[in-house]
């Protein structure tokens, strides 16, 4: 049976997801707000309407990134070996790789996190 | 009414020795403490004051000083726990191996500074929407104050119940004591930015666009107002008094402020007229009608000449008549010092009177 997950690919990529997702998450919500508040009046959306939608998006973000760290974390050998993996091996260089993306998904999770907390605080537009 | 605190100084600076390196003797260390009491004097005395967001004097100006006092108690508390573990780590005998090393730098270098930005963040927030209070529908309902920023003083027009112009005044705003206001801010040339720290928070005034914000005093008082946004040369001289009233008072002020007679002095007025001041200034009552600076009925009772930059004395106006770019870096104004003396002399005397 073919698995859900990817299989392990050894690229760069792999360390750009969580931090991609968090800058694309920060451009949603400020791009989506300033779009909502400049057109309001003819969207018939309420305010509480976008919070809930970027709410959403939020948690799927969130999602992303989780599943980024749990690739790192597999790409990392499931923690069995303690950095800083500096030989010059291809397995190093795996490790390394991995424990960084890992190091990285977990910041990229605490932005996205704090960039969500205006979102349940903020009250209205103002023109 | 002369506000002497727009330009006088409440708090003198302390000139004290600067202590550099080792603290020989006894007399020495007792010179230290005492320049370390007169530092946190000076640091205390500085808190309050007309113009000062930590003496507040309305609900969103004490929201701001609430949230700068927590967070100067939370640094302080996170600077001396950092500085505390460091002397504790840098005595302990023995070292710590790589796995405590791990679980210390996890924990706290971490989880704990994510936990409390996180919490600081949240705080921060949550307090917004009550600084900048009612916007939307509930406006509609309050007494309204246009204010435009002009290069560089205050054009403040009151309105009344119908919401037309009552009357004009300019770098001075009064306001009723426990009652929202909500200023209209507009800009017909750069930003300004207009901020009452004991009030509240500041907000831009940007050409093409109008800002609002509302403010309720609750202390009567004499308060500073600046501008908080550089905008040319005398940015800096952009202050205005903001005189919060009682309501009984602030409504025979309205009424008097709109039925204004600048032409009790006719000696005085006609000087005004003939020397051509009409042509940019406006004083209620008489022919001046003139808008391109500052309306001048009631100037005597204003809390400065020049904006900000002198007390309102008959020399200090005679000064500005004479040559207002030396006052005011960059003011429209054309110097004025061809003029016989006596009839800038009088002049002055004559805004000096009209209150």
């Amino acid at each position: 049976m073919k698995s859900v997950i990817p299989r392990e690919v050894e690229t760069l990529w792999t360390l750009f997801t969580a931090p991609v997702v968090w800058a694309v998450h920060f451009l949603v919500c400020y791009v989506g707000f300033a779009v909502y508040c400049a057109k309001a009046l003819s969207l018939h959306l309420s305010f509480d309407a976008v919070r809930i939608g970027l709410g959403v998006f939020t948690l799927l973000a969130l999602a992303m990134i989780v599943l980024s760290a749990y690739l790192a974390w597999r790409q990392w050998g499931y923690g069995t070996g303690d950095p800083p993996h500096d030989a010059p091996t291809r397995q190093d260089r795996k490790h390394f790789q991995g424990f960084a993306t890992l190091l990285l998904s977990g910041l990229s999770f605490i932005a996205v996190l704090y960039m969500a907390i205006p979102m349940i605080f903020i009250a209205e537009c103002q023109r | 009414m002369t506000d002497d605190r727009l330009t006088g100084s409440e708090c003198w600076p302390i000139r004290s020795r600067l202590f550099i390196g080792r603290i020989t003797d006894r007399a020495d260390a007792r010179s230290f403490y005492r320049a370390g009491l007169m530092l946190a004097a000076s640091l205390l005395c500085s808190c309050s004051g007309p113009q000062s967001a930590l003496d507040p004097a309305g609900p969103e100006a004490e929201d701001v000083a609430i949230l700068f006092f927590t967070m100067v108690v939370g640094g302080a508390l996170i600077w001396c726990s950092v500085v505390g573990i460091l002397f504790y780590a840098s005595r302990k005998k023995h070292a710590y191996d790589a796995g405590q090393a791990s679980r210390i730098i996890l924990w706290c270098g971490v989880v704990f500074p994510t936990i409390v930005l996180g919490a600081l963040l949240s705080y921060a927030v949550w307090l917004m929407p009550n600084i900048r209070p009612g916007f939307g529908e509930a406006n509609a309902r309050l007494r309204t104050i246009d204010v435009a920023g002009e290069q560089f003083w205050w054009r403040v027009r009151y309105q009344n119940a119908e919401g037309s112009a009552a009357f004009e005044t300019a770098n001075e705003v009064r306001v009723p004591v426990g009652e929202r206001v909500l200023f209209k801010l507009t800009s017909p040339d750069v930003i300004h930015s207009f901020w009452i720290p004991v009030l509240g928070g500041k907000m831009d005034v940007i050409p093409g666009r109008e800002n609002h914000l509302t403010l309720m005093a609750e202390k009567p008082g004499t308060y500073r107002g600046v501008c908080a946004e550089f905008c040319g040369p005398s940015h800096a001289f952009m202050a205005f008094t903001v005189v919060a009233m009682e309501p009984g008072a602030f409504e025979d002020w309205t009424k008097a402020r709109a039925s204004f007679d600048g032409a009790r002095d006719a000696e005085g007025l006609a000087l005004f007229l003939k020397h051509g001041c009409s042509a940019c200034h406006a004083i209620s009552g008489t022919e001046a009608r003139g808008t391109i600076g500052p309306d001048l009925s009631g100037f005597g009772e204003r809390g400065s000449v020049g904006v900000g930059a002198l007390v309102n004395t008959q020399e200090d106006i005679a000064r500005f008549i004479r040559n207002p770019s030396e006052i005011k870096p960059g003011a429209r104004m054309p110097h004025f010092s061809m003029l016989p003396e006596t009839d800038i002399q009088r002049i002055a005397a004559y805004l000096k009177g009209l209150q």
